[in-house]
């Protein structure tokens, strides 16, 4: 199957949209969605929507944590590293998930399958130290626990490519 | 439709709810219960019921407040004390089904208490916290299902919003402001009079906008309360446009939250459905719609002026004040912007009279108080007490005290914004003033403890190092300054520091203050300012001995096994180590080869606990000569 190209991908959220500027971060999330990051070409075509520089655009998406210009591994982890993760551990922890990967924050393994981000709160502090993997909120994460999450993830995807043999 | 029968509806609908007919089992999950578990639990719960054949209805709930219980169930069955449940996992929920659903044993080594009284064992209400506790605007969360706007109405919800419209805007605004209200986003400015700036600036149209762009880390107030009562939220907010004549409004939450936008989305469909937003909403002419705007991670954006710019898709930078956003704020229009807290407090005002709510509190502050307890402290969770009661109160009496047996060392009040305060500082009462003065801020009510293990000089940098990454880079010395006061800061916790950086951090700090337009770069500061004032001595052995007091500084600590308390045939510490830097010596006593050492601290957690044999030193030099590995 050929894959979609950036434009096509996004024209059709652009199309839900009035070009008013307010609607310019919506939309920047809605592609972020839908591709995972935002890629210089979508920042273009945003751009063109808009009739605004792409330079503009550009800034906004650079301003905000939750924007990212290159892809994702195929299983995000966010650490938290807000106060009271930090107050518990949170450092040593995300050393451990460092060490369990062979990443540092903000990289990508080689296989494309784990990416390591550092955000500030999820706001489930009383868990503390957190981390978010696949959107589901892991709560007292131990250096120990960290294997175990991992080698959970890899199992699972191992059943899935049994299974699509089958 | 009519709000008498909208209401009917609600209370018949809670009355089923309420009965002791059929059994209901209660799942608190909103975030911090999911990432307990709660999600797993209730599985458990529904399979277990369906596969016995039980008569049994499952309710998801909000947020409780007691969030170092989670995950937590309530059971109320007819016969049996409703019964609060702790620390349930997926296999006590397997027992709490075959025993307290099935048979009619209540189970009772895993409650916590009860929710009404009873004959079998205390209620919640016992316990030593709630002789403080005050829950207003906390007053729905946990005990209805958010998902359900009924459970909100036949709590006395929206009755404030339909009360109203018997009442002029100016008599709106006179209730709040005579309640002296003062907002909940921190800087505690009134109220009323905002909204009276708002109404008489006169726009084309106005706007109001509820900020719950939460990015203080270790703060989750507003969290909870838009996961576990967004209705709250929505009355005040429309109470408040019906005041300054506002026809739309805006929530804007943090897009780290998605359980709080679904859940916040969904009760202002529900409301649109009932006739409770939308157009001549219950029957009157006022016309109010709602609209949710995600923010996207940008801590600047909880200040106001950068929180409207980034409503209208720019970056999200400060602009000078005056004009404040009540009088030229969104699209250059009168802007009431007013936190998540203060807008769930607006309907008790408007229900309970300006008097009652004039009645709470201290002379300055009035009302309660809501504290995301974290960090070092026995009883993580939600707090919500009368303003002026001390801090002890708050960390030794609700919190529980801090565990383990650990001294107590600072709370962190305040999140980045904020300041440590000491021990001796913990007879301050909670209000706006007392806590100024101390150099703190009560800014959205995150409460982080600290206990022995914490070094104050790296919880200054982290703090320091948060803001800076934050700064939006428009005032140099916010931009500039900051950086320069992390850098001495990293240089004191690696061991570089200098005497005079002392001097030189308090005099930038004031420059910072002076030379910033909005309140993160004024602010910014003040961790530093309140650590050197209040533990000097720390910096300074720090800065001279090179020696860190809390043994936390990674590169002026070392760690060390002594050789008389190793077991010497367990290799617990040897199997754990990340480096393989731990091996047998002489006896087989372990010793750790300090030149492959990264003190990751895995050892010491391996270290049974019956031998506690392995320890750190600081300052690193003073590690007593170890042997060398065998070649």
């Amino acid at each position: 199957m050929e894959e979609e190209s950036i434009v096509d991908q996004i024209t059709p959220i652009l199309k839900g949209y009035k070009r008013k500027r307010k609607n310019l971060i919506p939309i920047l999330q809605d592609v972020q969605e839908k591709l995972h990051y935002l890629p210089l070409e979508a920042i273009i075509e945003v751009a063109g929507f808009f009739d605004i520089a792409p330079s503009a655009v550009y800034g906004v998406v650079t301003f905000y944590n939750q924007f990212r210009m290159v892809p994702p591994g195929k299983h995000p982890i966010k650490i938290c590293l807000g106060t009271a993760c930090h107050m518990k551990s949170g450092e040593l922890v995300s050393e451990a998930w460092e060490r369990e990967l062979g990443i540092k924050i903000g990289e990508v393994t080689d296989d494309m399958e784990f990416d390591l981000e550092r955000v500030a709160c999820v706001g489930c502090c009383a868990m503390a130290p957190v981390a978010v993997v696949d959107e589901e909120v892991h709560g007292q994460v131990s250096p120990t626990k960290i294997q175990g999450i991992v080698s959970a993830i890899k199992r699972e995807d191992e059943d899935e490519l049994q299974e699509d043999k089958k | 439709m009519n709000f008498k029968k909208i209401k009917n509806d609600a209370v018949s609908d809670w009355e089923r709810f309420k009965s002791k007919k059929t059994t209901h089992v209660l799942v608190g999950t909103a975030t911090c219960g999911r990432a307990a578990g709660a999600l797993d639990v209730m599985d458990t719960l529904k399979q277990k019921i369906e596969k016995r054949g039980i008569d049994a209805e499952i309710t998801q709930v909000g947020c409780m407040g007691h969030c170092y219980a989670e995950p937590l169930v309530i059971v109320a069955k007819p016969g049996l004390p409703a019964v609060i449940y702790g620390y349930v996992t997926p296999g006590i929920a397997s027992v709490l089904v075959d025993s307290c659903l099935l048979k009619n044993d209540p189970c009772l080594e895993f409650a916590l208490g009860a929710l009404e009284d009873n004959e079998l064992i205390p209620t919640i209400y016992d316990m030593p916290r709630f002789e403080y506790e005050q829950r207003l605007i906390l007053r729905n969360c946990g005990n209805i299902d958010p998902r359900n706007i009924n459970h909100y109405i036949a709590n006395g919800g929206y009755a404030a919003l339909q009360s109203i419209f018997k009442m002029t805007d100016k008599g709106v605004i006179d209730q709040i402001k005579k309640s002296g209200l003062r907002g909940r986003g921190g800087a505690g400015f009134n109220t009323g009079q905002k909204w009276e700036i708002a109404r008489s600036a006169g726009g084309k149209s106005t706007y109001v906008i509820c900020n719950a762009d939460e990015g203080d880390p270790g703060a989750f107030m507003d969290r909870a309360i838009l996961e576990s009562d967004p209705h709250a939220v929505i009355e005040g907010m429309a109470i408040a446009a019906y005041a300054i004549g506002a026809a739309s409004g805006y929530i804007y939450v943090r897009a780290e939250y998605p359980l709080a936008v679904q859940t916040v989305q969904h009760a202002i469909d529900q409301a649109e459905k009932l006739g409770i937003l939308g157009h001549n909403i219950l029957g009157s002419k006022f016309n109010f719609e709602i609209e949710i705007f995600r923010g996207s991670g940008a801590f600047v954006c909880g200040e106001e002026t950068a929180l409207i710019a980034s409503i209208e898709g720019k970056r999200g930078m400060s602009h000078h004040r005056p004009p404040y956003p009540a009088t030229s704020g969104l699209f250059g229009m009168p802007t009431v912007v007013n936190n998540v807290k203060t807008f769930a407090t607006v309907p008790l005002i408007i229900d309970r009279g300006a008097d009652w709510y004039n009645s709470i509190g201290t002379e300055g502050s009035k009302g309660t108080a809501v504290f995301a307890l974290a960090g070092k402290v026995v009883n993580t969770g939600l707090v919500e007490v009368p303003m002026g009661i001390t801090l002890r109160n708050v960390v030794q009496d609700v919190g529980g005290g801090v565990p383990h047996g650990k001294r107590f060392k600072a709370v962190q009040i305040g999140g980045p914004s904020g300041g440590c305060l000491p021990e001796t500082a913990l007879d301050l009462p909670v209000d706006f003033d007392s806590l100024k003065r101390a150099g703190a801020i009560f800014g959205s009510g995150g409460m982080v403890v600290l206990n022995e293990d914490n070094c104050i000089v790296e919880a200054a940098r982290y703090f320091l190092d948060f803001t800076q990454k934050e700064s939006c880079g428009k005032c140099t010395m916010c931009r500039l300054g900051t950086k320069h006061m992390l850098n001495m800061l990293e240089d004191i916790v690696h061991g570089n520091g200098k005497v005079e950086y002392l001097e030189q951090l308090t005099e930038l700090a004031v420059d910072i203050k002076e030379g910033s337009l909005c309140g993160l770069g004024k602010t910014a500061p003040n961790p530093v300012i309140t650590t050197i004032r209040y533990f000097r001595d720390e910096y300074e052995a720090h800065i001279i001995e090179k020696r860190c007091p809390a043994l936390q500084c990674k590169d002026l600590i070392a760690y060390y096994i002594l050789p008389d308390k190793c077991e010497r045939s367990c290799d617990s510490c040897v199997g754990v180590c990340t480096t393989e830097s731990i091996f047998s010596g002489k006896k087989r006593i372990k010793v750790i080869d300090q030149d492959k050492c990264v003190k990751c601290d895995t050892c010491v957690a391996a270290c049974p606990p019956e031998y506690n044999a392995i320890i750190r030193i600081s300052p690193s030099s003073t590690v007593p000569e170890t042997e060398k590995r065998p070649q």
